[in-house]
């Protein structure tokens, strides 16, 4: 069994200008421990594609399982539980809490998840120590870089140890340099097993993904597999030059 | 989300906007700070009135002689004393629902013991007196029957007089001397304070009837059997208004005062006086509660305002809490407990202001007040109920966004 499985998945928004179709007739699957780059340009219905993957939308028709679960019959608390406990979401901007501090904003899934206040401690700090940012977990998102505020929220998204990591422009607000540390990271999460699903516009960041999907006008125009590029391998390379 | 746990970080989410969190309390704490205080003034105001009622003697008419018309002049009335102990003894023996009827005498006296003297009022009474005035002696003992029949020249000490001729000595069978009369002390009252019109009560001595009458008060009461006034004490409140209607009949009979010519006396209902004061008291608390209920009014909407502001600037936050797995309805009771908060966090400030004021005006005009514990949880509980009632909307907009469209507002 897939992690994902869509079958025929299909969004249509009703706009005052008229029906849209975002997305038509998806249909693939994603295994456990790949590391996927959704590209396309805006409008491609990569966004739309991601909100039904993240089961923060609803198809209008067609079929999603996420490990083993059908979406499409979930209500708003079930898709809830679905997302705290299989998904985790890595935004652009970020999206940390500002007045609560790094391990704070780690420990949140956990408290919609019902995990006590000691083991949340524990978790958000081991959390936080697989980012590499153990020493500032009492620091506020405001006292961080971007980079290591990108880290924290990685922190968040791995903390109840989802079956999935969705990743939307993760780096397309930092420079190139902790962008490539921050695709570094990524590299070495699903090495260690967990499933990325990576949406981002930017080729040059979908090639550290093992597999491409890229989308047009609503629809997979291309899914193959690549040979990643080492994100590792950059920085060394980048420092010594 | 544990509520605990809730609250704290409603409270963080409070401290963060921390004075605009304070001025949208404000109309909560306004509005129940003038509950408390006004609840302290108008309960400490009632229990005055009450006290009042309580050392004069509940269930209380008094009888004093009215106006005479002689030979054409209509004298004023007390002018002449028309009022004799026998109207008394038919007052108690007729009229239904009469405990006791109290006829007395009093007049302005000086009293001599030792090389001590001192000014004061003097009550002749009898023993009904002790029954309607709800009053008796802290030592000693009060008159006996045949003291009272004989006119025994015994003397019974209020509080005040006793401490200022005989100090801490114990006046129990010392001599006291009235207009040359040597009384002998029997008893002293216990202490009653201040009337309601500040005189102090405990500043009088008390002689039987006729003794008082004979040798001490004179003037009018030479007609041997006539007195002051007379205390009426009914059982129940209710037999109070048929009482004094009975009692005009009876004393119009008795004095032969006919047709449509005027009572010589007149029959006032004292507890009904005390309870208009009362009713006043009331009218006035009930007055300041509605203003105040007004203020919490207007400060729940402050509230519901400010929450919908909050909950239109933390809209990603909303997204964000989403996302990660919270259901709308933790959503909801976030923004519900966070309203709450705010409004009793406002209420417990006001409680705290208007305790303050209460103090103060207490000090200050030296009015009794009386913060009320029922008043404190009333105004409390009532100030949490504003922030659940005015949080509820904004708190069902926070849960009812779509998780997509928070996450990509600016």
């Amino acid at each position: 069994m897939s992690l994902i499985e869509t079958h025929e998945l299909r969004r249509v928004y009703d706009l005052d200008s008229g029906r849209v179709v975002a997305l038509d007739h998806a249909s693939l699957s994603v295994e456990k421990g790949d590391f996927v780059a959704v590209m396309g340009p805006s409008g491609s219905g990569k966004s739309t594609f991601m909100n039904l993957i993240g089961c923060l939308d609803k198809p209008t028709s067609g079929h999603y399982r996420l490990a083993g679960t059908a979406v499409e019959s979930l209500d708003a608390n079930g898709l809830a539980r679905l997302r705290n406990r299989e998904i985790g979401f890595v935004f652009q901007q970020f999206n940390l809490l500002p007045r609560i501090d790094a391990l704070g904003n780690v420990e949140l899934p956990m408290v919609y998840a019902g995990v006590d206040k000691k083991t949340r401690r524990e978790r958000a700090l081991h959390a936080l120590g697989r980012v590499g940012l153990a020493e500032r977990a009492h620091h506020r998102p405001m006292q961080l870089s971007g980079g290591q505020q990108q880290r924290v929220a990685i922190a968040r998204a791995l903390v109840n140890s989802p079956s999935l990591l969705l990743a939307d422009e993760p780096t397309g607000a930092l420079d190139s340099r902790t962008a490539i540390e921050i695709l570094a990271l990524f590299q070495e999460l699903n090495r260690e097993g967990v499933t990325i699903v990576l949406v981002t516009h930017d080729a040059d960041v979908g090639r550290h993904a093992r597999r491409l999907i890229r989308f047009k006008d609503g629809k997979i125009l291309e899914d193959h597999r690549q040979t990643p590029l080492d994100a590792r391998e950059l920085l060394v390379a980048e420092t010594a030059a | 989300m544990r509520f605990v746990e809730a609250i704290r970080s409603a409270l963080s989410a409070i401290a963060a906007n921390a004075l605009r969190s304070l001025l949208t309390m404000l109309g909560i704490v306004i509005g129940v700070a003038a509950v408390i205080a006004m609840v302290a003034i108008g309960s400490g105001a009632r229990n005055l009135v009450d006290q009042q009622i309580r050392s004069l003697g509940a269930n209380l008419a008094i009888v004093t002689p009215g106006n005479v018309t002689q030979g054409g002049a209509r004298l004023g009335a007390g002018a002449s004393s028309t009022l004799t102990d026998e109207d008394a003894d038919a007052i108690r023996r007729e009229i239904d629902g009469v405990t006791a009827a109290a006829p007395f005498v009093q007049g302005t006296v000086q009293v001599i013991a030792g090389g001590n003297n001192w000014g004061t009022r003097i009550y002749a009474i009898d023993l009904d007196w002790f029954a309607a005035r709800e009053w008796d002696v802290a030592t000693g003992r009060t008159f006996d029957p045949e003291e009272v029949r004989r006119g025994d020249i015994v003397v019974i000490l209020g509080q005040t007089v006793a401490k200022n001729l005989f100090g801490e000595e114990d006046p129990i069978d010392q001599v006291v001397r009235v207009r040359n009369v040597p009384f002998r002390v029997i008893g002293v009252m216990a202490a009653k304070g201040q009337s309601a019109f500040g005189q102090d009560q405990d500043d009088v001595i008390f002689v039987p009837l006729d003794a008082g009458r004979r040798r001490v008060i004179g003037r009018n009461y030479a007609k041997d059997r006539s007195v002051g006034s007379i205390f009426v004490k009914f059982a129940n409140e209710e037999d109070i208004e048929p009482g004094i209607e009975n009692m005009t009949t009876l004393l119009r009979q008795r004095h032969r005062v006919i047709g449509d010519q005027e009572d010589d006396f007149s029959i006032r209902n004292l507890t009904e006086i005390a309870n208009t004061a009362s009713a006043s008291a009331n009218t006035l608390s009930m007055l300041l509660a509605a203003v105040a209920a007004v203020s919490l009014l207007v400060g729940g909407i402050g509230i519901m305002n400010i929450m919908l502001v909050s909950v239109t600037e933390r809209t990603r936050e909303i997204g964000l809490r989403l996302a990660v797995g919270a259901r709308p309805r933790d959503i909801l009771s976030q923004f519900l407990i966070e309203a709450t908060t705010l409004s009793t966090i406002g209420g417990a400030l006001g409680v705290a202001l208007g305790a303050g004021a209460a103090y103060l005006v207490a000090r200050i005009a030296g009015w009794p007040s009386l913060v009320s514990p029922n008043a404190v949880i009333i105004a409390v509980g009532f100030s949490a109920l504003v922030g659940i009632f005015f949080g509820f909307y904004p708190a069902q907009r926070a849960a009812k966004l779509d998780p997509i469209e928070a996450l990509r507002r600016e």
